[in-house]
């Protein structure tokens, strides 16, 4: 049985469908290895029922002849920022702690339409704000990969969707979903060894996700390899017309359109994302990168993208911003935590509730997004950083005059140690600077395997595309896949 | 970024001239004269099934917490999808002002924190309004033709939710929330502070909302909180600088209104003789003492840190909309009375049944029906409507309706009843229901013509009143109605006054 835990979603689908195996062994066989993973804190509902249940669906489907779904029989793990029907869903906070929505999000419930089961819900950074998982209230993620320096220090699994990195490097699911708003499925992915691929704003609609940052905010698929990832954003992208700001497109077919051949393709290479003091292994794994895509038949070229070192501090503003807005309702009212200490009025319990409701993190954000949009201060800042965007968003403009795509690394360095950089919220901050620019120009990106470290961690590459190309960075991302060799994997400790 | 120019369009229709004078309103005081400045912020529910940003129903007076959906709730993960159906509404009344509709316009968050407000924010329009600037041109007494006319400037019409309503009578400790309201769509109709007097506020209000009850963009009731108003009032000398201004918030009648303008104008002037200032703050108004008090001062005031909705796409209209917009509205009040006018109506008529939307709806049906213009506007000014007010009800509460009076006048038209048997045959329909002709038919008050009959009328009468024929034909010319008046009798008010009057000018010579 531990066999089908190694399979990822495209051997799993084929092999439900080809009566290789019954999705109910592959359900039961990630249930026991989540049962046994305790030690990760990757899950913080795990709903091994759920999984069987789907599972028996897809296996009665298919004795009945009827057709199967893009991911029938394939169980996943679901981030908790997605509202799942009857299933506790929190976004890692004590906040919402107790709460079971009434409702199924369109993302996760395209996913259960399309034969995927449910693990359980995924651990996360708290209201997806975090670099590290460690801003949880139900404690930090642990990744499963450890430095070969026998040290045996916990090591962070990226964030926010750590939960989901974890889960996916350590074999409890073959894919998760995860959400990116400042490259929260991309640095995970990389701190991991998997892949991930945020897509272009409005592919996948946010009906039913806990918002954290609206204008950024979007669902992608985290997995073990490039075509799972395009199988999985197959079943989750489509127009829904809860969100207004879905796209109203038909959703490719990216699976069948995977070509690794890039000839033709021109890969730009920003020349300001080489900082000055780049980590070496980072360095190198990025020429590596190149090497590949050259090697792919692509053209490389070297482009500019001259307002990269505003992208961080505009999207600490906007975000923020957003947050402090969208976390409003989130005031013991009607849902959620209440603290309503004796005698005390509306004010004191709004004060009491989100005090008490929500992690260092979430309130420093609130406090930065609240100070950002106050009298006298929205000009400097607000209006400020939507114009450093504008001119993000040109520099991607200007440089598609000369590339197609954009390679770069994903984080400025590999995996760090859980609590290692959570006493500097800006040099944690910092984690984030490659993903950015990519968000806040609403543009699809991947991480993909790009080597290892000196330490022996898994680093990631990132390619960067043209809005709505996600077929031409899943294909470089195939590319990089079968010329990288990357099959390292964590060993089993826990 | 794309598209962040307004590209508004001026409304194609004529712009009317800078303003008239109205009567002047002046407070005395101890120092002298004091003119009044009056802006109101009017709050119109948009009429429509189903509220601004959900499916959810905007229905009055449901069971609480009956017309809430997740989004209405603010559920995490939900988001806001906006009723077309109100943004075309607000559209339509903004032509309806002549104003200027911006093709390009967006949703901001109001920020602010009250357990009435699920989201935590208002989603309103605070940079980029859907309706830009437009007027309204009122006169002080609608009903009287030569009351001076005054433009009042609109400044802009934002779309906005509203908010659900606190009730803290259902338990000696808590307080509840019904979200009924919560999301329900609303205009923010705000004008320029063009008013100087209670009754100019009055007749701005009044005619406000007999435009959105001609156009149906708000049904206009007050009573059920349909339409209410934040009024802004600063005193000064005439003509000199503005003053501070008090906002008293939620006035919920026109004379509630009037009232609250003139305590808080007198309260102002009585502060500034006595040495005091104004404090700019938010007030309430209320009607059992008639007096205005305060409810938070600028100190205490919100920062709403508003902000564009990211979860909203800006709205853009096109010209097809905008052109479907302007064909459905109706013929508007000035309009309508203009063509009375030319149709041969008195002015006062004029005036009066174009006044409000239902009066004038009625009368469209009647004239649909056929009936003469003069002969319909006279009977519903004398007829209908003394009738009406006698029973104590208003226009939509009555038991005729437009294709039942047409009957009737038709058959005064025809000369088949009288003008007094139509007044007859009327009280009946309003007691029975019946349909005139039924009547006429069931009572026998059909005018007869029969000049046989009538003539023997006429000889019997005459040979009874031989001394009266003789003062007629004497010269005693006032004598002819009496005749008139004893063969009506006779024949019982049925015969045709007209052959009445032809018989017996002939038969006295």
């Amino acid at each position: 049985m531990t066999e089908l835990t190694k399979l990822g979603v495209a051997a799993i689908r084929d092999g439900v469908a080809s009566g290789a195996f019954t999705a109910v062994e592959v359900a039961t066989a990630f249930n026991s290895n989540v049962a046994k993973a305790k030690a990760l804190n990757a899950f913080i509902v795990e709903t091994p029922e759920k999984a069987i249940e789907a599972a028996q669906a897809v296996d009665a489907d298919r004795a009945a002849g009827k057709p199967l779904g893009k991911m029938a029989g394939v169980p996943i793990g679901m981030k908790d920022l997605f509202c799942t029907q009857g299933v506790q869903t929190t976004a890692a906070s004590h906040i919402l702690e107790g709460f079971v929505p009434t409702y199924e999000s369109t993302v996760s419930a395209k996913l259960w339409k399309a034969g995927a089961g449910m693990l359980g819900k995924l651990n996360m950074d708290q209201f997806a704000m975090g670099s590290s998982n460690e801003t949880s209230y139900f404690g930090n993620v642990i990744s499963p990969w450890r430095r070969n320096d026998g040290s045996n220090a916990a090591l962070a699994p990226g964030g926010s969707s750590g939960g989901s990195s974890s889960a996916i490097a350590a074999r409890l699911c073959p894919a998760a979903t995860g959400t990116d708003t400042g490259g929260s499925i991309r640095q995970p992915a990389a701190f991991v060894g998997i892949s991930g691929i945020k897509p272009t704003y409005g592919r996948c609609s946010r009906w039913g996700v806990v918002a954290f940052a609206s204008s950024l905010d979007q669902a992608g698929p985290m997995a073990r390899d490039v075509r799972d990832c395009a199988i999985m954003l197959e079943a989750m992208a489509g127009f829904d017309p809860k969100d207004s700001t879905s796209l109203d497109l038909p959703v490719p077919t990216w699976e069948a359109g995977l070509n690794r051949d890039l000839k033709g393709k021109r890969i730009g290479i920003p020349k300001e994302y080489r900082l000055d003091g780049i980590d070496e292994d980072i360095a190198k794994m990025w020429d590596n990168g190149i090497a590949w895509l050259k090697d792919a038949g692509a053209e490389i070229v070297d482009i500019s993208l001259p307002h990269t070192q505003y992208a961080l501090p505009a999207y600490y503003i906007i975000a923020p911003a957003e947050a402090s807005s969208n976390l409003a309702r989130y005031d013991g009212v009607r849902f959620g935590l209440r603290d309503l200490p004796e005698g005390a009025g509306l004010q004191d319990m709004y004060a009491a509730t989100r005090a008490a409701g929500f992690g260092e993190e979430v309130r420093r954000r609130i406090m930065i997004g609240t100070y950002v949009l106050s009298a006298g201060f929205y000009d400097a800042y607000y209006t400020q950083a939507q114009k450093v965007r504008a001119l993000i968003a040109r520099d991607f403009e200007n440089a598609w005059a000369s590339c197609d795509l954009i390679l770069a690394p994903t984080a400025p360095s590999a995996a760090f140690g859980l609590g290692e950089k959570n006493a500097d919220p800006l040099s944690m901050y910092l984690n984030d600077v490659f993903a950015v620019p990519a968000s806040l120009a609403g543009l699809p990106a991947m991480s993909v395997p790009g080597g290892l470290s000196k330490d022996g961690l898994p680093l990631g590459l990132q390619i960067i595309g043209k809005a709505l190309d996600e077929q031409a960075v899943l294909n470089a991302g195939l590319a990089i896949e079968q010329r990288s060799g990357f099959t390292a994997e964590a060993g089993e400790w826990w | 970024m794309r598209g962040l120019r307004l590209n508004s369009v001026q409304d194609l229709r004529r712009k009317p001239e800078s303003g008239g004078k109205m009567s002047e309103y002046r407070i005395q005081g101890n120092t002298g004269a004091w003119e009044v400045v009056i802006g109101l912020e009017v709050h119109a529910q948009i009429t429509s099934e189903s509220k601004l940003f959900s499916g959810s129903s905007t229905g009055f007076g449901a069971e609480p917490n009956s017309h809430v959906s997740l989004v209405d709730a603010a559920m995490p993960g939900m988001l806001p999808v906006p009723n077309r159906e109100c943004l075309r509404q607000a559209v339509r009344t903004g032509m309806a002002i002549n104003a200027q509709i911006n093709r390009w316009s967006r949703f901001d968050r109001k920020n602010y924190f009250y357990a009435d407000l699920p989201q935590g924010y208002q989603i309103s329009q605070l940079y980029h309004p859907i309706v830009g600037e437009g007027e309204i041109e009122v006169t002080l007494n609608e009903k009287d033709p030569d009351s001076p006319t005054k433009k009042i400037g609109i400044e802009r019409i934002h779309v906005e939710q509203d908010a659900g309503k606190l009730m803290h009578d259902q338990h000696p400790t808590m307080s509840f929330v019904d979200l009924n309201r919560s999301g329900v769509a609303l205009m923010e109709i705000v004008s320029r502070p063009d008013i100087s007097s209670p009754q100019e506020a009055g007749a701005y209000l009044k005619k406000l909302r007999s435009i959105l009850r001609y156009v149906g963009s708000c049904d206009g009731n007050m009573e059920q909180g349909s339409m209410r108003a934040d009024v802004n009032v600063s005193v000064r000398k005439p003509g000199g600088e503005l003053g501070t201004r008090t906002e008293t918030k939620n006035v919920n009648s026109i004379r509630f209104m009037m009232q609250a303008i003139e305590y808080e104008a007198q309260r102002q002037v009585d502060l500034i003789e006595n040495g005091g200032a104004v404090v700019q703050e938010t007030r309430l108004f209320d009607p059992n003492k008639m007096e205005t008090r305060s409810m938070r001062s600028k100190e205490d005031a919100h920062d709403y840190r508003y902000f564009p909705d990211p979860d909203l796409l800006p709205v853009e209209l096109d010209d097809a909309f905008l052109e479907e917009c302007r064909a459905s509205l109706p013929e508007l009040p000035d309009a309508k009375r203009a063509r009375y006018e030319a149709m041969g109506l008195t002015a006062y008529n004029a005036a009066v049944l174009t006044a409000e939307a239902e009066t004038a709806f009625w009368f469209e049906d009647l004239l649909a029906q056929g009936v003469d213009a003069k002969q319909g506007s006279n009977w519903l000014m004398s007829e209908l409507f003394g009738a009406l007010n006698k029973m104590g009800k208003t226009l939509d509460e009555s038991p005729v309706n437009p294709k039942q009076a047409a009957e009737l006048l038709g058959l005064v038209a025809d000369g088949t009843i009288s003008g007094s048997i139509a007044k007859q045959v009327f009280e009946i329909m309003l007691e029975t229901g019946q349909a005139a002709s039924a009547i006429v038919e069931e009572k026998g008050l059909k005018q007869t013509n029969d000049t046989g009959a009538i003539e023997s009328e006429i000889a019997k009468i005459m040979a009874a009143n031989e001394d009266k024929v003789a003062e007629y034909r004497s010269g005693k010319d006032k004598l002819f109605g009496f005749f008139v008046g004893q063969t009506m009798k006779a024949m019982q008010g049925k015969a045709n006054p007209q052959i009445i009057n032809d018989l017996l000018k002939k038969a006295l010579g």
